[in-house]
């Protein structure tokens, strides 16, 4: 989701040599097959169009490219996508050992530098993972497979129709003859690319992995015994530690500072002020002034003696009591129509009924278990100024290219080693830490690891919107809902960007407001004036957490309000299978169908039922449940995939919330590795109940007012549901494949606050639910 | 000077004694299998067993460590075998993993005192360890398999 708003050019450029070594390193032999792109013509025999060519770099899908096999037989397939946890690190690169008939126990798995020229677009955002690289890395592995067996029937002197790739071999189908892939790795390597429509993708029901849930993370092992490689454990010889003061209200800036006493603590080295970037910056740094030392503690201390003097700027009056009542003003009266199906006003006046909600979602940051932190050094090579960065960025080509501009040097002395994210939740697609980094090791000529305490990620975030969403929905005298106002108004990503941007961009729209799937023949939503006074950036599933609380409740309020089940009205809503075309609606102004073609992935009605079916029938709903309980449902699309939960929840007689089961069915399309999407779905649990019971950043002159976990509270293991069971709907190659790491998260909130409302009558209409059931 | 027993081996530390133990293992002896999540003993991502006990290694002074037996999650078991270790993998715990060395070390050293926990006591001793990605689910269930034999 970087490249919302603007396409970041890849500037001209060869491959990077260094990048080549890091890559390989550890690859012997001149076997090896990677020996330069060339590339296939990508639109052949595409099963299904996406939005991947209009991305940076777009899709690449050459085994030259991707794979390298030893003359042992060792099989290398490079990943491009940055892992955070979703497994996409092992799902990709298994896509690529499946096609190509490679043995996974003798596959390892590498990490490409950023550089989306030669391996595509690297952005891990947007869940677009698997969805624009499933089908370039099912072709990436055909081909290898294809030029296996051409080397093999070119040795034989046979016909390439008489041999046979299989688990690592290629066999001779007269003779039985077997020729093993480390034998055939020279010969193969020499051979081009074969042309993109003579390739033969594998018949699905020969897949050995894809699907089946049978391969761990590649990173299993490493990570029980604390050898895995995340951005804060790399080293480069030489490196200090360094931790930075920042200006504490954005826009603020540093008036002086005195670092007498900062220098005199036991392992402070030196004191170096940060260039600044005047607030909106994208995501250059805010400045401040940085305190290097021999480690990280002794850094911290030296920060802690600073004297430092901040300008706050104009946001230091930013109070979030004051701008909730403003919010809620704003969409108390019409705002800007952003969707106009029939005359939502003329039948909300003639509706029998009228219920009428507001729904408030309040900032959040991400809060990664690892924070921002980044290693950079930036030295005097052979070829001028050369910058070497190893960290765990969701973009390490948006990175690569803001470090050669903030360095001012050419992009192909820069290497952005990507390694893996302790958490990313789209923070991470933010690269101002990395730039930090190489600021300072540029000023102090050592390599530098940036470290961002606890306090400095939440106070400091590209934080979640907040939002106030108002819904008025016109009944008429048959129960049937005939009108449906829903006014959106949120501070914008864009602001980000782009000062004054005071409205929600399309893409924030289309998550989950203009896109409504519901039968009402007078359907409007208007989205109001809000201007931003904090950085706001995305957040797992992004403006999907408010609109989806809000429409998914409001279908509960209906349900209550005419007596009816929720379950019984949310499927009356959805209506008849169909496809809902928002681009027909009057006023919708480019609908962004999360980058990809609609005809690919239209807004399918019947595909919304399916999964409320299967979740409520899972659930078992209906069931007779013990005083207190309750089961709440919600139904949600975004990022392409169709998610509907319900929740389970038991309130005691102190208020005291339990979930002691979850739901959740999932159609994704086409899917990789069930395994990983069911771990997705059980974490999205968790996280929505962080958001939903705890969850909030809150601002009081112009700072937030939370800054650690005892402020910003997350779920723990002893409140958690630690019952999900997850539903995953099978879809064969035919269903194009969408995403997973956001859209389990969206409808969470609603199943539980419409569970809890089952449950006990309470009606939660304010995030976080904090201590609202209490007594 | 502090002399810091880790997983066996003797290492001098001749910096400042007053920053917490976690910064001394991590940046100064290079075992970064530790991890950084809080600094204010809230997440439990810093777990180390000093003399056998689960401890916040970002809030221990380097002096209060000096000569006793600390164990980092690269020193649980010469092979990765520990029980928890093994219990971990057999349930695919992990999504991005970062605050999983904490989780292994509190979870051992709940086992090494109570080895056959009940639920409530893995819930009760494993409450001090965040998970973002929100692993939960299968952490009880590991700790519950690490505690009834891999």
């Amino acid at each position: 989701m970087t490249h919302m708003f603007e396409t970041i050019a890849i500037p001209p450029g060869g491959v990077a040599n260094v990048s080549r070594r890091f890559v390989m390193r550890g690859i012997v032999g001149s076997g090896a097959l990677v020996i330069g792109a060339s590339v296939l013509p990508r639109p052949a025999m595409s099963a299904w169009s996406t939005g991947a060519g209009k991305m940076p770099g777009g899709t690449i899908n050459d085994p030259h490219v991707y794979v390298a096999i030893d003359p042992s037989g060792l099989v290398t397939i490079i990943t491009n996508r940055s892992e955070m946890g979703t497994g996409v690190r092992t799902s990709l690169p298994m896509i690529v050992a499946d096609e190509m008939e490679a043995d996974w126990s003798r596959v390892r798995v590498a990490q490409a530098p950023g550089d989306e020229k030669k391996y595509g677009n690297q952005d891990t955002d947007g869940s677009r993972s698997v969805r624009h690289w499933v089908e370039p890395m099912r072709q990436c592995g055909a081909a290898m497979r294809a030029m296996l067996e051409q080397a093999a029937a070119t040795r034989w002197g046979v016909a390439v129709a008489d041999v046979r790739a299989e688990n690592h071999k290629v066999i001779h189908l007269g003779s039985g003859n077997m020729l093993g892939y480390g034998e055939l790795a020279k010969a193969a390597s020499a051979l081009p690319t074969p042309p993109a429509d003579s390739l033969k993708l594998k018949d699905p029901r020969t897949f050995r992995y894809i699907g089946t849930g049978s391969i761990p993370i590649v990173d299993l092992h490493d990570i029980t015994t604390g050898k895995a490689t995340y951005g804060i454990d790399a080293k480069i010889p030489g490196m200090k530690f360094a931790v930075i003061a920042r200006p504490p209200v954005v826009g603020g800036k540093l008036v002086s500072f005195d670092a007498t006493e900062a220098l005199k603590v036991p392992g402070v080295e030196r004191v170096v002020e940060v260039r600044a970037w005047p607030w909106p910056s994208k995501f250059m740094p805010v400045g401040g002034v940085a305190v290097i030392a021999r480690n990280t503690g002794c850094a911290i201390n030296g920060r802690d003696k600073l004297k430092v003097v901040w300008d706050n700027g104009p946001n230091a009056s930013y109070d979030s009591v004051a701008f909730r009542r403003q919010m809620e003003q704003t969409a108390a009266n019409a705002c800007k129509v952003v969707r106009n199906d029939g005359d939502a006003e003329g039948a909300l006046k003639s509706a029998a009924k009228v219920v009428t909600a507001q729904y408030y979602v309040p900032h959040l940051a991400h809060a990664s278990m690892e924070p921002p932190t980044a290693v950079v050094h930036v030295f005097q090579g052979k070829a001028g100024t050369q910058c070497v960065a190893y960290a765990p960025t969701q973009s390490p080509g948006g990175c690569r290219d803001d470090l050669a501009k903030v360095l001012d040097i050419p992009v192909e002395n820069v290497t952005v080693n990507v390694t893996l994210l302790g958490g990313g939740f789209g923070r991470k697609s933010k690269w101002d830490y990395v730039l930090e980094a190489a600021l300072l090791s540029k000023a102090t000529a050592a390599p530098i690891k940036v470290v961002w305490t606890r306090e400095d990620d939440i106070l400091h975030d590209f934080y979640h919107t907040v939002s106030v969403e108002r819904i008025d929905a016109g009944v008429d005298a048959n129960g049937k809902v005939i009108a449906w106002r829903h006014r959106s108004v949120a501070p914008t990503i864009k602001s980000t960007f782009q000062a004054g941007a005071d409205y929600e961009a399309p893409f924030e729209l289309g998550m989950g407001l203009v896109d409504n799937p519901f039968n009402i023949p007078n359907l409007r939503c208007e989205n109001g004036r809000c201007e931003a006074h904090t950085r706001i950036g995305w957040f797992r599933s992004v403006s999907n957490i408010p609109h989806a609380f809000a429409v998914q409740s409001m279908v509960g309020e209906i349900a209550a309000a005419l007596g009816r089940d929720p379950k019984d009205v949310l499927l009356e809503l959805l209506g008849p299978d169909r496809i809902v075309d928002p681009r027909k609606s009057p006023d919708v102004a480019d609908y962004w169908n999360y980058g990809d073609p609609f005809e690919t992935y239209p807004i399918e009605t019947g595909r919304l039922r399916r999964v409320t079916e299967i979740a409520a029938e899972q659930a078992g709903w209906g069931k007779p449940l013990q005083k207190g309980e309750g089961l709440g449902i919600a139904v949600h699309r975004s990022f392409l995939t169709y998610v509907a939960t319900v929740a389970h929840v038991a309130v005691d007689d102190n208020g005291t919330l339990h979930i002691p089961r979850v739901d959740t069915a999932i159609d994704c399309g086409f899917h990789v590795n069930p395994e990983r999407i069911r771990s997705q779905i059980e974490g999205a649990a968790v996280m929505g109940l962080s958001l939903a019971k705890h969850g909030k950043i809150t601002f009081k002159d112009g700072r937030a007012e939370q800054s650690n976990f005892d402020g910003f509270g997350v779920a723990r293991i002893d409140d958690a549901p630690l019952d999900v069971r997850v539903h995953i709907v099978p879809a064969d190659w035919d269903v194009p494949s969408s995403g997973v790491g956001e859209p389990g998260l969206p409808p969470f909130a609603p199943a539980l606050c419409n569970a809890i409302f089952a449950a006990t009558g309470k009606r939660i209409r304010s995030l976080p639910i904090a201590d609202q059931l209490k007594a | 000077m502090v002399t810091l027993k880790v997983n066996g081996q003797d290492h001098a530390y001749d910096g400042d004694t007053t920053v917490p133990l976690l910064w001394v293992i991590r940046d100064e002896l290079g075992l970064t299998g530790t991890k950084f999540g809080c600094g204010k003993g809230l997440c439990g991502s810093c777990t180390v067993h000093l003399d056998g006990v689960a401890v916040r290694s970002c809030q221990m002074a380097v002096s209060e460590a000096g000569g006793k037996a600390i164990v980092t999650i690269e020193g649980l078991d010469p092979d990765g075998n520990h029980p928890v270790q093994r219990a971990w993998r057999e349930t695919s715990a992990p999504q991005c993993g970062y605050c999983h060395a904490g989780q292994i070390m509190q979870a051992a050293a709940l086992l090494a005192a109570t080895p056959k926990p009940s639920d409530s006591d893995i819930l009760t001793a494993m409450a001090g360890n965040i998970c973002r990605c929100g692993c939960y689910q299968r952490i009880a269930e590991a700790v519950r398999l690490a505690s009834t034999g891999v």
